[in-house]
């Protein structure tokens, strides 16, 4: 290897950290080229209303917003304390041997495909929800399959803030006879917090852009819930069932609400960015 | 640590939500295999599906997997490794430049596989001219890899003792030689570990898929070709064939297996880089 091939790595390199990080100028620069044709035509406000029928001209994206974040915020309750819990009990409860299975088969199930969690869920839950509350497919089966899928994500990522806790906080509560139950709450949890909301936001983000689990779950019928028991239809959900044959501005408002869920992911992202602290 | 009731109660309740949390992952595999195990066999792996799946095998659809995550890697490690570089050697930690191109990247992370989708179905699909193949497939999922190898590839490097830089130089190593002889080989396991994480993603992903490569059965003859992925099988025998869903568990199972074996090397490669640290 000779003095040119230095020459050549940098700018070579830089080329390709360039070309990654402008992936994200062009997928949004292609979802808004994309979408202008359903935008240009009637602007922002045909997209507010709640009726969606694409083909009669009404884009109403409200219903389906609405469906979304319902949805993931049925997740994030259910995932976040139970992740949490999990993550003191493998860190502060369970007997090494088995804090360290537990763990492997969290990290076994936050690999599990999200479409393998959409089947049990389809093949399994939801007759089960039926027999209680029909049709079973609803928005609270989706709630469950995702929630489901998310809390090892959330759980491993409390465990690793919780692991990160200095030893002297936790031997200074010792040392002060605090019970267990304080110990952990008043001083492992708040001293983690940064690393546990960080962990919950990720799995919020998941929970709004899971496509798979939600749309074999969910029942993917277009209305404004009247109860957890009735099926929604989310926006992820919406792209993929209707992209196969949409055309014109059909096509064009499904890249909105593309858009829309990357601009979510985005705002939620830079609001877990800020939560970091600062090393200067 | 004496006991006082309210602290039985607490370590009870951690007892109780991992246990329930461990049973309900157990309750889904139990499921997935009582389901599936039967269809399972060297047969099912070998020959190819017959009507639309309900019978045969997922030769070709294993064939269209193991393409596509080769064109998503092929293409992602060379980007990936550079950008990673570049980022490491180029970029101070508090630069303008590098900062800008790392949230970038984490934004990126954080995107919604259907996002990374209609991406890649406007950009490789329409755009390019590649229509629903194996290369589109591949490409977009190579988007969607590459933040997650890049971020994994930049801490390996970060975490290579200096030590090893200053013996290169004084050893009067240009550059790219201390890269390629000494820098990037310490660093191997993090991006063996970066690559199988980005595997095992690829593998699980479904909605990324179904307007990029497409639904296509058939044993593929080219990268031009339409591939169905074993995730996409496994989502359209469950929604779209009525009595698919033994064949789909079958796959669910195959499918789990590859995604956890991704996950396992990546985890051996990532302990062998922080044993060789303390090594050093």
């Amino acid at each position: 290897m000779n003095r040119s091939a230095d020459a050549l790595l940098a700018p070579l390199t830089a080329a390709m950290a360039g070309a990654a990080a402008l992936l994200l100028a062009g997928m949004l620069g292609f979802l808004l080229a994309e979408s202008w044709p359903a935008l240009a035509h009637g602007g922002w406000l045909r997209f507010v209303g709640l009726a969606w029928y694409p083909l009669e001209g009404h884009f109403g994206l409200a219903a389906m917003c609405i469906a979304t974040l319902a949805v993931a915020a049925l997740a994030i309750l259910l995932a976040a304390p139970l992740g949490l819990a999990c993550a003191l009990f493998a860190r502060f409860q369970a007997p090494p041997a088995l804090a360290a299975g537990f763990r492997g088969l969290l990290a076994l199930m936050a690999g599990v495909p999200s479409v393998v969690y959409g089947f049990w869920g389809l093949t399994v839950l939801v007759p089960l929800v039926a027999r209680w509350q029909p049709p079973g497919a609803s928005l609270f089966t989706a709630g469950l399959v995702l929630a489901l899928m998310i809390l090892p994500t959330v759980a491993l990522l409390a465990h690793a803030a919780l692991a990160a806790v200095p030893r002297s906080l936790l031997d200074g509560a010792a040392a002060l006879g605090l019970t267990q139950r304080a110990t952990l709450l008043k001083v492992a949890v708040p001293a983690a917090r940064r690393g546990i909301a960080g962990g919950v936001l990720l799995g919020l983000a998941r929970a709004l852009g899971e496509t798979m689990a939600v749309l074999m779950v969910a029942g993917n019928v277009v209305q404004l819930p009247a109860s957890v028991f009735d099926p929604v239809r989310v926006l992820t959900a919406n792209i993929a069932l209707e992209m196969a044959y949409a055309t014109g501005t059909h096509r064009a408002g499904l890249f909105v609400s593309g858009l829309l869920l990357a601009l979510l992911v985005l705002g939620l992202a830079w609001f877990a960015a800020r939560l970091e602290p600062r090393h200067a | 640590m004496h006991s006082v009731p309210g602290d039985r109660l607490f370590g009870l309740a951690l007892w109780g939500a991992a246990l329930s949390v461990a049973a309900v992952f157990a309750w889904l595999f139990v499921d997935l295999a009582r389901l599936g195990l039967g269809a399972l066999s060297w047969d099912f792996i070998t020959t190819a599906p017959e009507n639309a799946g309900r019978d045969g095998g997922i030769a070709s659809i294993l064939v269209s997997t193991l393409l596509i995550l080769g064109v998503a890697v092929g293409v992602a490690a060379p980007v990936g490794l550079g950008a990673a570089v570049w980022l490491n050697t180029y970029t101070r930690a508090g630069g303008g430049t590098g900062r800008r191109i790392r949230l970038a990247l984490d934004g990126l992370a954080g995107m919604p596989s259907i996002v990374f989708g209609l991406f890649g179905n406007a950009f490789f699909s329409v755009y390019l001219g590649l229509g629903f193949s194996i290369l589109s497939g591949g490409l977009t999922l190579a988007a969607m890899i590459l933040p997650v190898f890049i971020r994994t590839v930049e801490a390996g490097l970060g975490a290579v003792d200096d030590g090893w830089r200053r013996g290169a130089a004084a050893l009067g190593l240009t550059q790219s030689a201390a890269l390629a002889h000494v820098i990037l080989p310490a660093a191997a396991p993090a991006i063996g570990a970066g690559l199988m994480l980005g595997i095992g993603r690829a593998a699980a992903e479904t909605a990324a898929l179904i307007f990029t490569s497409g639904y296509v059965d058939r044993m593929p003859e080219s990268l031009s070709d339409s591939g169905r992925a074993l995730a996409v099988h496994i989502y359209d025998l469950s929604m779209n064939v009525a009595g698919g869903d033994t064949h789909a568990a079958a796959s669910a199972l195959v499918l789990v297996a590859l995604v956890a074996c991704a996950n396992l090397l990546a985890v051996a490669l990532s302990r062998r880089l922080l044993t060789r640290r303390l090594a050093l």
